[in-house]
């Protein structure tokens, strides 16, 4: 009985409760990170592709996605199959159990297709198809054709893009006069003077455009030739452009450096290029650069109002009720759930705030919003709300930090107040103003619920900022990672094929805020090194 | 003395803070060249009476006064004379060094930058001087770009002393200065004050009374918010005329 009690008063049990908490912690943590590393690690690697033979003699190529216990027999295991196809079968995953496979294979000569449309095919290699004839398989010469013709269709895809691009410049102002024709007819305005404009305006565009248009046919045209015939594992045979082909990798035949190779390449498509397929397949690099630019936009909005509060609640107002008040509003407001401030965001901001802005200087183009809706300015006025009360509270602490000593000195040198506080008080507060910042980034970045109310959007068709005058455009719509893995994790139509994009989205997002954060720390730490020196 | 040409002076002065009188009716005068040393037991009021000659009580929750205050002449309470201005011309020193988080360079410039100083001769010359006067010149001079907070207490404690002179205050207050520091770094910063001394009025407030014996060229113990006796530091700590100076000097109380 002593025993323990001397155990429990020297603290003995306290020390080792408090080292199993910090532990459960580490855990849980750490296996949420090794989770998302596995998974979105494992994704982009080449996996073997196996042809499998079942029990009634029909055959079927993909590649194993998982092996796991069979729910129908306790004993039993089944594999669940990627056998993609979706123009020829519509499912992409097959689950077949161990006891319906007769032979499992690994064919040295199947393909894998990542494609632009209809996602991953797999089959063998047949022919190819061009003007001039066909070339078979088994040609020497048919690998170095098929690079030849997708080289070629890469360079014209990108053409065509450019093509798009300088065409879409051009309707700019014929879209200006639509949308006034659109609103001048609402309001039930005299609209013959527009009309002819309109119609002089399309004019020019047709005019103007012509050439583009032109070789933007031929270019189609260009892009339509040369087919790959593949065969699937049943026999059937499929016609596939060779245009829309992303990549063709013989997976069974690749080995070590070109397996990295196809790796490196996949993440890098993954990170800087287009999403396809409802996001499904691709890139997420809009998703990466909308929550950036939402967040920095974010922090310009909360640092400044943050800590102007925080200084007029420490340093100027008199204590007493109202900065009672204020710090308890401050304190609510951060546990207030944060849909509650979507709403708002979507009430006062987009309708209040951007209706008002459209009646003043949009208003020829009416009933279009252009402010009046959700768009990456009003969702980040929003999260800077959310977060206004973690940069109100840490900036605080770092004021109360300052030492009067430090005040008392600036005074004595005939500093005023102002001076006092510029000069002095806030350089010594950065720290704490930093650590307001980092917290703010930190819960910013990872906020969903409030950005589906005020601009965040599945598919974007275009990103807020780009080569086109004003460059930042604050009125657009944006795509977000954290939108992005609610969205292809649940709302997706083909859940299973984007699981692992939310694997590696999540993974990207968790890197992004390291990211920001470790770059805001180490600001912080090095200020705060230069501001403590050596002890006194 | 007479109180013409004194650098500092208070008739009657009676100041406190809410409801406590702190002072209750101090004259004294401090002559413009050498040191004033003023002693006296903690919560005599040695503090509040340096706080008003550059009005830093001011800050502090109810403070009030009555009687005068006067700096070189002029009624240092008068509101046609700005706060800042007043600084300008008395300088003060804290009791822990108290420097800014900025360069040695900026600490010194800190008080002629807000008078508007921008030359940056001008400022240059103010900087070797201030240094050179506070004895920290040979010490700083190859690091005048470092941060003040990395050098030793008695460095910093100086730096607090080259940048009160910056402004060339005639008259520079000193709250116990050497309260933080080590023997070693106090004899360097009494000497320091010595050498200043020889050209404007430092007022010193400490609890130690050796330091007021060394440095010191008058002494002054305030007692309770009373100043008790004021004269020669060699004449009051030899032979004080009050018998309760007497035995405070002896160490019979306080």
């Amino acid at each position: 009985m002593s025993l323990v009690r001397r155990w429990l008063a020297e603290g003995t049990a306290q020390r080792w409760l408090a080292g199993a908490c910090v532990m459960i912690a580490l855990t849980m943590i750490g296996g949420l990170v090794a989770v998302v590393v596995d998974v979105a690690g494992r994704f982009f690697w080449p996996r073997p592709l196996v042809e499998v033979t079942l029990t009634d003699g029909s055959k079927v190529l993909g590649e194993v996605w998982d092996r796991e216990p069979d729910p129908a027999s306790p004993s039993g295991t089944r594999i669940r199959l990627k056998v993609g196809n979706r123009d020829l079968s519509a499912v992409d995953f097959r689950w077949i159990r161990h006891s319906e496979i007769r032979q499992e294979s690994v064919p040295a000569d199947a393909w894998l297709l990542e494609r632009q449309e209809n996602g991953n095919f797999y089959g063998f290699p047949r022919r190819l198809e061009v003007e001039s004839g066909s070339l078979a398989a088994a040609d020497p010469q048919f690998r170095q054709t098929l690079q030849r013709m997708a080289t070629e269709a890469h360079r014209l895809l990108e053409e065509e893009r450019i093509l798009l691009r300088r065409v879409g410049r051009q309707h700019a102002p014929v879209a200006k006069l639509m949308a006034l024709v659109a609103g001048a007819q609402r309001r039930g305005v005299d609209t013959r003077e527009l009309e002819t404009r309109l119609a002089a305006a399309q004019a020019r565009e047709d005019d103007a455009t012509r050439p583009a248009m032109k070789r933007l046919v031929a270019v189609r045209e260009a892009l339509a030739q040369g087919t790959l015939v593949m065969g699937t594992a049943e026999g059937q045979e499929k016609a596939i452009p060779v245009a829309t082909i992303v990549r063709a990798v013989p997976e069974n035949t690749l080995r070590g450096w070109k397996k990295l190779g196809l790796y490196i390449s996949r993440w890098w498509e993954f990170l800087a290029g287009q999403p396809r397929e409802s996001n499904t397949e691709g890139g997420i690099l809009p998703a990466i650069f909308g929550t950036a630019l939402m967040v920095l936009l974010m922090t310009v909005a909360v640092v400044p109002l943050g800590v102007v509060t925080a200084v007029y609640l420490n340093e100027y107002a008199r204590e007493g009720t109202f900065t009672n008040a204020v710090r308890l509003a401050l304190a609510n407001l951060a546990g207030v759930p944060s849909i509650v401030f979507g709403a708002f965001g979507l009430a006062f901001f987009v309708y209040t705030l951007g209706g008002s802005i459209d009646r003043l200087f949009f208003a020829d183009v009416l009933p279009t919003p252009t402010f009046g809706t959700g768009g990456i300015l009003w969702a980040s006025l929003t999260l800077a709300l959310l977060t206004l009360p973690v940069v109100v509270v840490a900036t605080e602490e770092g004021l109360q930090a300052v030492p009067q000593a430090v005040r008392d000195g600036a005074r004595a040198l005939g500093a005023t107040r102002w001076q006092t506080l510029r000069r002095v008080v806030l350089p010594y507060a950065t720290p704490g103003i930093l650590t307001g910042a980092i917290l703010a980034v930190a819960r910013g970045a990872g906020e969903v619920a409030p950005l589906m109310l005020t601009g965040v959007v599945k598919l974007a068709p275009s990103m807020p900022f780009d080569g086109i005058p004003p460059f930042l455009h604050l009125d657009r719509k944006f795509m977000h990672l954290g939108f992005y893995i609610y969205d292809v994790g649940f709302q997706s139509p083909n859940v299973e094929a984007g699981k692992p994009m939310v694997y590696a989205a999540v993974l990207v997002l968790l890197v992004l805020v390291v990211v920001l954060n470790l770059a805001a720390i180490t600001l912080r730490n090095r200020l705060r090194r230069k501001l403590r020196g050596s002890a006194v | 003395m007479s109180g013409a040409g004194a650098a500092l002076v208070t008739r009657n002065l009676v100041a406190g803070f809410e409801n406590t009188e702190v002072l209750k009716g101090v004259t004294v005068e401090v002559p413009p060249r050498g040191v004033t040393a003023l002693i006296g037991p903690s919560g005599c009021g040695k503090s509040t009476l340096l706080r008003c000659f550059n009005r830093m009580n001011d800050h502090l929750p109810g403070f009030f006064r009555r009687g005068e205050v006067l700096v070189e002449g002029r009624d240092a309470y008068d509101p046609s004379w700005p706060l800042e201005a007043l600084r300008f011309q008395v300088g003060m020193v804290f009791q822990k060094p108290n420097p800014f988080p900025l360069s040695v360079r900026e600490n010194v410039l800190f008080g002629p930058r807000l008078a508007g100083v921008s030359k940056s001769d001008i400022l240059e010359e103010i900087l070797v001087r201030s240094l050179t006067r506070a004895q920290l010149w040979d010490e700083v001079k190859d690091r005048l770009g470092a941060s003040a907070l990395e050098f030793s207490g008695g460095q910093q404690q100086r730096l607090c002393i080259a940048r009160a002179l910056a402004s060339a205050p005639g008259i520079v207050l000193l709250d116990e200065p050497a309260s933080a520091l080590d023997p070693i770094a106090t004899a360097k910063l009494e000497e320091t004050i010595r050498e200043l001394a020889q050209e404007i009025a430092v007022l010193l407030v400490t609890h130690n009374m050796q330091q007021a014996a060394r440095v010191a060229h008058r002494t002054a113990f305030l007692y309770l918010g009373r100043l008790v006796e004021e004269g020669e530091t060699t004449q009051l700590f030899a032979a004080p005329r009050e018998k309760l100076t007497e035995e405070y000097v002896t160490g019979r109380f306080g």
